[in-house]
């Protein structure tokens, strides 16, 4: 993965809470192999029946177009575990997310695909949702922690520190697992001796 | 020191811990199925990487095969290419796999318990967020990405980071028609959608202790829905009984009985809930949160996106809503059990519901039920007797709501559009759905017990 440090982005602002992941990417995206699913992206509150993209959605408002960082209510991404909704986010051009809280596992799927989860008390998010119905641009600073908003108010925010180390250097985790094979191994035979 | 269960589990599992780095866990059990594994084994395949414990892998299709007559087999071409992917996935890693037509074929959650893949202490990951139904046996077991699944198949390891603990204490006697549904919707709906989020939860109290093993997988099912990736639930003599004569289960459950919360252990947070005060529940809202019991009213406080989508109105109770499909089936309430509940209330009417469809959790189930005569009871009221899968759980398969129908279902979610698009899904326990059925409208079951 291509290293995230510092970067400025356009927002849409989506002020609903309990968003879940069937929303995010509906279940019949799930049927293909692909990860290329921009078109799956709330897709049944992005477009009307007939594929016509919904005017009031805020997605759809000319502003947004181009949009990368969605500010969205509290507790998204809860429900299924299906990556295919960070795949979706990712491949629409989403990098940041924030809220006040975000699911668990919707959290480490967002990291996995580059998108930067961004935590922030009520009040920084009830101005970051009013900014974003403007679609204002926000910059968001990967190694030191800081969301800035468009008022240039700066929020710090948490981010588990290795995650953070694979996303800033383009590290990948399944590198770092297996570079710790010889101590699962010695793991393992201590607990399957007739395995050994 | 006084440990919880979880914390002995994880102990157990932690293979190495740097600094500043999430822990290295090994993984027991990897149950793999067809929607998020395909991605996986590409994954391995670019990096030129074999399945390290095919042994400890078990893999089935549930999620997008078809329930209906098996002579028709996959019409779906998506489909067909999925559980193609998931075939080739497992003979080049020689993963044992539970395909189309095999007798052990059933939901992933349903068919591990049963063949005692699942047992006390383990750890366990899927793709699939439901995974939290294999804590009824005290194992730590959690939903996770398709990323984290290339990892576990290519380590049988895990970096996680330890979450909190949370109590949920559950004394009194449950009352007549109250189930474990009623309980972890009652629960979800005192701690939302988010209430258990970087916790891992662990079901305690009287309440509990006297649920049987089928019941205890409801409640860890749905744990999920209030936001904790795992839910625990000590493993007891109800435990061992269930786990006797099982395939893949030990003979001996001796070294089962340490994996209990120490006395003096301390949790992080702790909720309780009053088992003999609970009525049976039902939501009404587009989360699991939005819940309540039968005979409530629908809060003045739901937001109008809800009520829109639902087509209800605050302030009105739900008791008497028509209803259009009732679906008995999903990895939360598909075992004998469930089918025996429902089948118990459903016994000598007849439907007014228009589609009743019960979808037994797996092949293993289907049988049992037959052998008791269950489908016949299904079959003579006016239900569909279906093949094992997720089925209109998630409506991947075909099985599906059309706009505006509303369904009361046993399943786990009622989010917009989940059973179909544009569908109303009205959660409750199997009890519920049964009464349901017969009047057509959302019904209390107690007046049938």
């Amino acid at each position: 993965m291509d290293p995230i440090t510092v970067f400025k982005g356009r927002s849409v602002g989506i002020p609903i809470a309990n968003i879940d992941t069937d929303q995010i990417t509906p279940a019949r995206f799930l049927k293909g192999t692909e990860k290329k699913l921009a078109k799956a992206f709330f897709a049944d509150w992005r477009f009307n029946p007939d594929g016509t993209p919904k005017a009031d959605f805020p997605l759809n408002k000319p502003g947004a177009q181009g949009a990368s960082i969605l500010v969205a209510g509290d507790n998204y991404g809860c429900g299924s575990s299906r990556e295919h909704a960070p795949w979706a986010m990712a491949d629409y051009g989403i990098r940041a997310v924030i809220s006040t809280s975000i699911a668990d596992i919707h959290r480490s799927n967002c990291l996995k695909n580059g998108i930067i989860p961004i935590f922030v008390d009520a009040a920084t998010h009830a101005e970051a949702l009013a900014a974003a119905e403007k679609n204002l641009e926000f910059t968001v600073d990967l190694p030191n922690q800081t969301l800035v908003l468009p008022s240039g108010k700066k929020a710090t925010f948490p981010i588990d520190a290795f995650a953070k180390k694979c996303l800033v250097q383009g590290l990948d985790e399944l590198g770092y697992l297996r570079s710790h094979l010889p101590q699962v191994e010695a793991y393992e035979k201590r607990r399957e001796p007739a395995r050994a | 020191m006084a440990k919880t269960l979880f914390e002995k589990i994880w102990d157990e599992h932690v293979v190495v811990t740097e600094p500043d780095c999430p822990s290295v866990l090994y993984i027991d059990l990897h149950l793999i199925h067809e929607v998020t594994s395909p991605q996986a084994f590409k994954g391995l395949r670019d990096r030129g990487l074999k399945v390290r414990r095919p042994d400890r892998t078990v893999a089935t299709v549930d999620h997008i095969i078809p329930t209906h007559d098996p002579k028709i087999g996959i019409l779906d071409p998506q489909a067909k290419n999925l559980v193609a992917e998931l075939t080739q996935g497992c003979r080049e890693n020689k993963i044992t796999f539970y395909g189309v037509g095999s007798h052990d074929q059933g939901i992933v959650h349903v068919i591990g318990p049963e063949k005692g893949y699942t047992q006390p202490g383990m750890t366990i990951v899927c793709g699939d967020s439901h995974t939290s139904t294999h804590g009824a046996f005290g194992a730590l077991a959690f939903g996770i990405g398709t990323s984290e699944v290339e990892m576990v198949l290519a380590t049988q390891t895990l970096l996680q980071k330890k979450p909190k603990t949370m109590e949920v204490r559950v004394d009194g006697a449950l009352k007549k028609g109250v189930t474990a549904k009623d309980i972890i919707l009652a629960l979800i709906a005192k701690i939302g959608t988010g209430g258990g989020t970087g916790h891992c939860l662990e079901y305690r109290g009287a309440a509990i202790r006297a649920l049987n093993m089928e019941e205890r997988m409801t409640i860890c099912n749905m744990s999920i829905e209030a936001g904790a990736r795992a839910g625990l639930i000590a493993p007891d003599e109800t435990t061992f009984k269930y786990l006797e004569g099982k395939p893949f289960a030990p003979k001996s459950f001796e070294h089962f009985k340490h994996y209990v919360t120490d006395e003096g252990a301390t949790f992080d947070a702790t909720v309780t809930i009053d088992g003999s005060a609970l009525e049976p529940y039902i939501t009404y809202g587009t989360h699991p949160g939005a819940g309540m019991p039968i005979t409530g009213i629908i809060p003045k406080d739901t937001p109008q996106k809800m009520l829109d989508y639902m087509g209800l109105v605050a302030g009105k109770p739900l008791l008497g809503q028509p209803i259009d499909v009732v679906f008995i089936g999903s990895c939360t309430n598909s075992r004998i059990t469930d089918l025996r509940a429902a089948a118990s209330v459903l016994k000598g009417h007849k439907v007014k519901a228009p589609r009743v469809m019960v979808v037994p959790g797996s092949h293993i189930v289907k049988d049992q039920a037959e052998a008791e005569g269950l489908h016949t009871i299904f079959k003579e009221a006016g239900c569909e007797w279906r093949e094992p899968g997720c089925s209109m759980c998630l409506a991947m398969n075909g099985d599906e709501l059309k706009p505006g129908q509303y369904c009361v279902s046993t399943s786990n979610r009622n989010f917009e559009g989940r059973q179909g698009k544009g569908g109303r899904t009205l959660l409750a326990s199997p009890l519920t759905a049964a009464a349901s059925a017969i009047e057509g409208k959302v019904a209390d079951v107690r007046r049938y017990l």
